[in-house]
């Protein structure tokens, strides 16, 4: 199959079968063209995209020539999708139960199986989970919960009972536990009815707990497929090998490898192997042309990579070392560096944090972990001074601090740096990287020019990135350079506390790892200490010293080895609800 | 003590009122700030008219003011007594249906206007109805078949017409229609005085199609715009891969979502049509509001000038409350989140 | 400054798309006929030539008018002021607006509320009709006209740049710099009103073709500029009585106007087009222009 806007191919040579009951996990970061796939199956390309050639053999008619009419049929009926973001997904007008009725009457199945479309409806709401929901036929979407919302959606794919199931990242966004509830309906629905699935993600852990194989995409071509088992525990293309270095562990804390360069975009891939420019074991050959795809022997497993039986034979994971952590915190110094005492904290009338109480040691790194609604943002910006309706003290380095920035005076936010979670609107759009990481200087200091230039470059320098990206401006880069700079703005003044919210949310996870990277070496070189606010536990394991669990804006846990020995229930629910890859177990 | 414990205060019923009733708290509220607007505007027209400093009196007699003539003038119109005075007494005719008398003829200026207001009432409606039926329709079918030539060609007609005058498009209609290529139609649409605009179609027409080009197109760009936002959006890609039909897809799940975006451009086409109808009168010496206001200005008729601007300044904020209510309705997301 | 060369290039690559030229070669025509026409017309445009609504002849190649001026010295001499006033009132009106609106958006909570009342008091007004109210007191000046015409467009400015600035000013960069302690005049200028370049730029294009609609229709309803003076509004009612006589001298400024608009309002859809980015998919300009959506994310 192949996909292409204009005279450039955005997805080429992607070939797969499916049995029926079988799942497969199409993996890739952003950019590799899964969605673009996953639309293709059922013959829909988005408004600029065109089908470039390749069949879709379903049945075995060929969705790609089929006409509109037989397509439609099919849609919906026997092949059936699951939208990425739930929210966006239901139509906001239209009450939940015509939305689902309305697949029923489309396509004739009121009386699917001599049961009526009441029944059926029933039967479907509880499948999903939603039969205890009051009233939630009678509810508009914004009405719903996001998971809810997927539930829906769910429901109405699995209504005509579809021999094919298209799922399109269909957690991303989800809480962990709300993500485990998702997936396990997901995996019983398929499992009780035989239904085939392609389930689409950027999350190899949740694939590797639901695929029966999987498939990698990188720039547009699936380079590695095989039972999931197998490619995870012996990847033979170096892209699948470098992803699993990059993913952080709940388990283990091992040092993350992040993927340094970006895939070539559509109409820029070189003639050889796409990946070759980031590769480790390129070698002159790569470069000549695209490599076919090699046989690994076992359960269909191949590779596009011409060093593949090599790569296979190495261990992905068991040379990268353990991380050491906790073991300098404890013995660093005993003053705080940060103390918050009895916080609290309201959005007008509405109590967002009750009662929160932590300590930051120099030189260390905090966790604050939580799930959506847990007011760990609030937090953070009742810390730097974003957000003034608080109670209790907040003392940094022994001294009290003013709620509201703008009566924190400018030693405050010399030493007390912020990096928020977007890092696309985090930098002014018009400035160059240059005037965006000289800006705290103008403001904090007064510095001659020669010195401002040079503690700029010393700040790009500290966050990785070379004196050559100054110029440019922010809409030239992407997400990982633009955090990056955000970084480097935030080191320019030499900071002693680095409070990062969500910092790698965004981000893919090769890139994830070379920021987490970058984040422990700021902490053992220069001796600065993190706040690290996060929803994913395993992140926590490959860098915090210290954890502190938050629920609805209270303390559940606090201490260095909650990971370990959890104490409180939900603390342990959390873990339990973490995908994690079988490699590391 | 208890009884005050027992009954709750008038605040707190006011407060479960309003949480059960979001709709209603909302539109009392833009009702409030309507009244507000309304009565500044009233300060506004009455400081243009009567409070700057170039004397009313001496702008309406201009050079021929002799001292007598001012001073009879400033009687009339109160100009001797203080400010607030003057507002006070102009503000509570206005309240209680006196809106003074005509400097033109000396007739009342409610005699004067009141059979106009009913011309240009119909001269708007139909236009406004007329424009919206089209634009609407083609906005959505242009959206539909989005960059086939029907697409691209509606959308050049658009963009060429939408920047008009409107006395261009007049005389453009005139010259056409009723002067130089073709003798179809009237020219002038001099409603005789005690017939309604209904009794004479055939002079409708040309000020019609008049304002009708003149609005259209903003309507019809407008329109396009949000239904093409709406099928790009994920829904719509949803409701396509649930297999639904074209048709179903475009009206029940793309067009609800553009409807506020509509609405709110209906609203504003209507808003245009108050400023519009004074030129397109002038031209086709349609006798309305519009034109009643040229001949005020003309004459310097104060009183006629202050009624004729109040009235189109309230036609504003009414059609501007129920445009932000209405479309607010419309969405359901919005109406939750405010 | 970014901010000083920014609009430049955006102008510049505007002008370089299909639309954008298109644009730009047909207002450059009518300009330059307004700009050039004063010294090139053969006969002075204020004084009778001939008889009324004489037909097209040699020495007066489109005849005469109402009271047997020469039709062409009167169009190439009646566009100068029109344009001249249109371009004054544009930039004073979104000037104003810009920073009523970008105040109000940064400001917030009482101030926003309070200024943004006072605007919907002035948008009550159909702008002709407050022109008119002006009019009617102060008599017909071109000075008048000019503040009319300012006063009116600086509402709707202050509205659209509002919505935008408000966009902005919720992202996260704007929040970066207050942590810093930035004096919020500087915040407003340095951060957000470089942000805000493409909607004023619409803005502009926009107002100033309403302007121009505006001050034409003023003229036409004989309370804009003043007669003997020529000018293509004042013409277009003038002579309108002998349309079957001499059509020309109605037909030429009629035509004049609508090339001029058309021409500036496809050269302002071409710069919204090139800053929203992509040349494609702008269906959204004109949601965005009317306050009806928000700028999307720059």
């Amino acid at each position: 199959m192949r996909l292409a806007r204009g005279s450039s191919d955005i997805v080429d040579e992607v070939s797969f079968t499916l049995d029926r009951g079988e799942i497969l996990g199409l993996v890739g970061e952003s950019g590799s063209g899964k969605t673009t796939v996953a639309l293709a199956l059922m013959g829909h390309t988005r408004s600029g995209l065109a089908i470039g050639g390749g069949r879709v053999m379903f049945a075995g008619r060929d969705l790609l020539s089929v006409g509109q009419r037989e397509l439609r049929a099919l849609r919906g009926a026997r092949i059936a999708y699951v939208a990425q973001d739930p929210t966006s997904a239901l139509t906001p007008t239209l009450k939940i139960r015509r939305q689902l009725r309305e697949v029923f009457a489309t396509h004739g199945t009121e009386r699917l199986g001599g049961i009526s479309a009441e029944r059926r409806t029933a039967e479907l709401l509880s499948e999903v989970g939603l039969d205890r929901v009051p009233r939630v036929l009678d509810v508009l979407p914004h009405q719903l919960s996001g998971g809810q919302q997927q539930r829906v959606i769910l429901a109405m794919a699995f209504a005509c009972r579809p021999d094919l199931i298209i799922l399109d990242e269909p957690t991303t966004g989800l809480d962990v536990t709300t993500q485990r509830q998702v997936l396990d309906a997901i995996r019983t629905l398929c499992d009780s009815y035989k239904v085939a699935a392609v389930y689409v993600s950027h999350d190899l852990a949740v694939v590797s707990e639901l695929a029966d194989r999987v498939g990698v995409m990188y720039a547009g071509r699936i380079v590695e497929h095989g039972a999931t088992q197998s490619v995870f525990k012996a990847p033979g293309h170096p892209y699948t090998r470098a992803l699993l270095r990059a993913i952080p562990s709940p388990t283990r804390a091992h040092v993350l490898v992040g993927l340094e360069g970006q895939p070539p975009r559509p109409g820029h891939r070189p003639v050889g192997c796409s990946f070759a420019e980031r590769c480790e074991f390129a070698i002159e050959a790569c470069r000549a042309e695209m490599p076919k795809a090699g046989s690994l022997g076992r359960e269909r497993h191949w590779a596009r990579c011409i060093r593949s039986t090599e790569i296979v034979g190495l261990p992905p994971l068991a040379e990268l070392p353990e991380r050491q952590l906790r073991a300098e915190a404890a013995d660093g110094d005993p003053v705080s560096l940060l103390q918050v005492k009895a916080l609290s904290a309201a959005y007008g009338a509405k109590p967002i944090l009750r009662d929160v109480s932590f300590e930051v040691k120099p030189r260390s790194c905090l966790a604050i972990v939580g799930e959506s609604g847990a007011g760990k943002t609030t937090l953070a910006r009742c810390i730097v001074g974003l957000h003034a309706g608080w109670q209790g003290t907040i003392t940094f380095n022994g001294t009290p601090v003013a709620p509201d920035r703008r009566d924190r005076g400018r030693d405050i936010p010399q030493r007390l740096q912020y990096i928020f979670q977007n890092p696309y609107t985090a930098l002014n759009p018009r400035k160059t990287v240059g005037q965006l990481v000289e800006q705290p200087l103008r403001e904090l200091f007064s510095l001659s020019r020669q010195e401002r230039a040079r503690k700029v470059t010393e700040a790009l320098d500290a966050a990785s990135l070379s004196q050559r990206y100054a110029p440019l401006y922010p809409d030239q880069l992407s997400g990982g350079e633009r955090q990056r700079v955000a970084i480097a703005r935030a080191l320019v003044v030499e900071p002693e506390l680095l409070v990062c919210d969500e910092i790698t949310s965004a981000l893919d996870v090769s890139v994830q790892a070379a920021i987490v990277e970058l984040l422990d070496d700021l902490k053992r070189t220069r001796g600065v200490s993190l706040i690290l606010i996060t929803h994913n536990l395993a992140l926590v394991r490959s860098l915090a010293d210290d954890i502190l669990i938050l629920r609805d804006g209270v303390m559940v846990e606090h201490s260095p080895t909650v990971l370990d020995q959890p104490q409180a229930q939900y603390t342990a629910d959390l873990l339990r609800n973490v995908p994690d890859l079988p490699v590391a177990s | 003590m208890n009884a005050a414990v027992a009954v709750p205060s008038r605040a707190a019923r006011l407060r479960a009122f309003e949480r059960q009733h979001p709709v209603l708290r909302l539109v009392a509220v833009r009702v409030l700030t309507g009244v507000v607007t309304l009565w500044l505007v009233s300060v506004v027209v009455f400081a243009a008219t009567q409070a700057l400093p170039g004397n009313a009196a001496y702008a309406v007699l201009g050079r021929s003011a002799t001292p007598a003539r001012l001073h009879a003038y400033e009687r009339l119109l109160h100009l001797n007594r203080p400010l607030i005075d003057q507002y006070g007494s102009w503000i509570g005719g206005v309240l209680g249906g006196h809106f003074g008398t005509s400097l033109a003829n000396n007739e009342s200026v409610s005699a004067l206007i009141g059979p106009r207001v009913v011309n240009s009432a119909v001269l708007v409606a139909l236009s406004g109805v007329i424009s919206v039926l089209i634009a609407v329709t083609l906005g959505i079918l242009t959206a539909a078949k989005r960059d086939t030539w029907f697409d691209h060609s509606a959308s050049v007609v658009a963009l060429a017409v939408i920047a008009l005058p409107e006395f261009v498009v007049a005389l453009a209609l005139v010259i056409l229609f009723a002067v130089l290529v073709l003798h179809a139609l009237p020219a002038v649409s001099a409603i005789p005085p005690g017939s309604y605009p209904w009794q004479n179609l055939n002079e409708l027409i040309l000020p019609v199609a008049t304002l009708v080009i003149v609005i259209g197109p903003y309507t019809f760009r407008i329109t396009r715009g949000a239904m093409i936002d709406a099928l790009e959006s994920d829904h719509v890609e949803m409701a396509r891969l649930k297999g639904l039909s074209s048709r179903r897809i475009l009206l029940v799940h793309a067009f609800p979502s553009a409807l506020p975006a509509v609405i709110q451009v209906i609203g504003l086409s209507l808003l245009y049509l108050a400023g519009g109808i004074v030129v397109v009168e002038y031209v086709f010496d349609y006798p309305g509001l519009g034109a009643a206001l040229v001949d005020a200005v003309a004459n310097r008729d104060i009183p006629t000038i202050q009624f004729l601007v109040l009235t189109l300044a309230t036609f504003y904020v009414v059609v501007n409350i129920a445009t932000d209510v209405i479309a607010l309705l419309a969405s359901p997301r919005r109406r939750a989140a405010s | 400054m970014t901010f000083s060369w920014e609009w430049l290039s955006l102008l510049a690559r505007a002008a370089r798309t299909r639309r954008g030229q298109i644009g730009l070669v047909v207002t450059g025509l009518v300009v330059l006929v307004a700009a050039v026409g004063p010294f090139v017309a053969p006969f002075p445009s204020t004084v009778s030539q001939t008889s009324p609504f004489a037909s097209p002849s040699g020495t007066y190649p489109l005849g005469s008018d109402v009271i047997g001026r020469d039709v062409l010295s009167r169009v190439l001499a009646g566009g100068w002021l029109l344009l001249g006033v249109a371009a004054a009132s544009t930039l004073i009106g979104v000037g104003v607006g810009l920073l009523i609106g970008l105040f109000a958006a940064y400001r917030g909570g009482v101030v926003d509320a309070l200024v943004m009342r006072i605007v919907d008091v002035f948008l009550a007004f159909p702008p002709l009709v407050f022109a008119l109210l002006l009019v009617s007191v102060l008599g017909s000046h071109v000075w008048l006209i000019l503040v009319a015409v300012a006063v009116s467009h600086a509402p709707q400015v202050a509205r659209v740049v509002r919505a935008a600035a408000l966009d902005v000013s919720a992202r996260d960069f704007v929040r970066a710099v207050e942590l810093l302690g930035t004096p919020s005049r500087r915040v407003m200028t340095g951060e957000i009103l470089p942000n805000l370049l493409s909607v004023v730029m619409v803005e502009l294009g926009l107002r100033f073709t309403f302007a121009i609609l505006l001050i034409a229709s003023l003229s036409f309803l004989s309370f804009g500029i003043q007669p003997p003076a020529a000018d293509w509004g004042l013409m277009i009612n003038e002579n309108r009585i002998g349309l079957t006589v001499n059509p020309w001298g109605v037909l030429l400024p009629v035509i004049l106007i609508a090339v001029l608009t058309v021409g500036l309002n496809t050269f302002t859809d071409a710069i919204a087009r090139t800053s929203l980015g992509l040349e494609r998919s702008t269906e959204r300009l004109d949601l965005v222009a009317s306050g009806i959506a928000s700028e999307p994310a720059l």
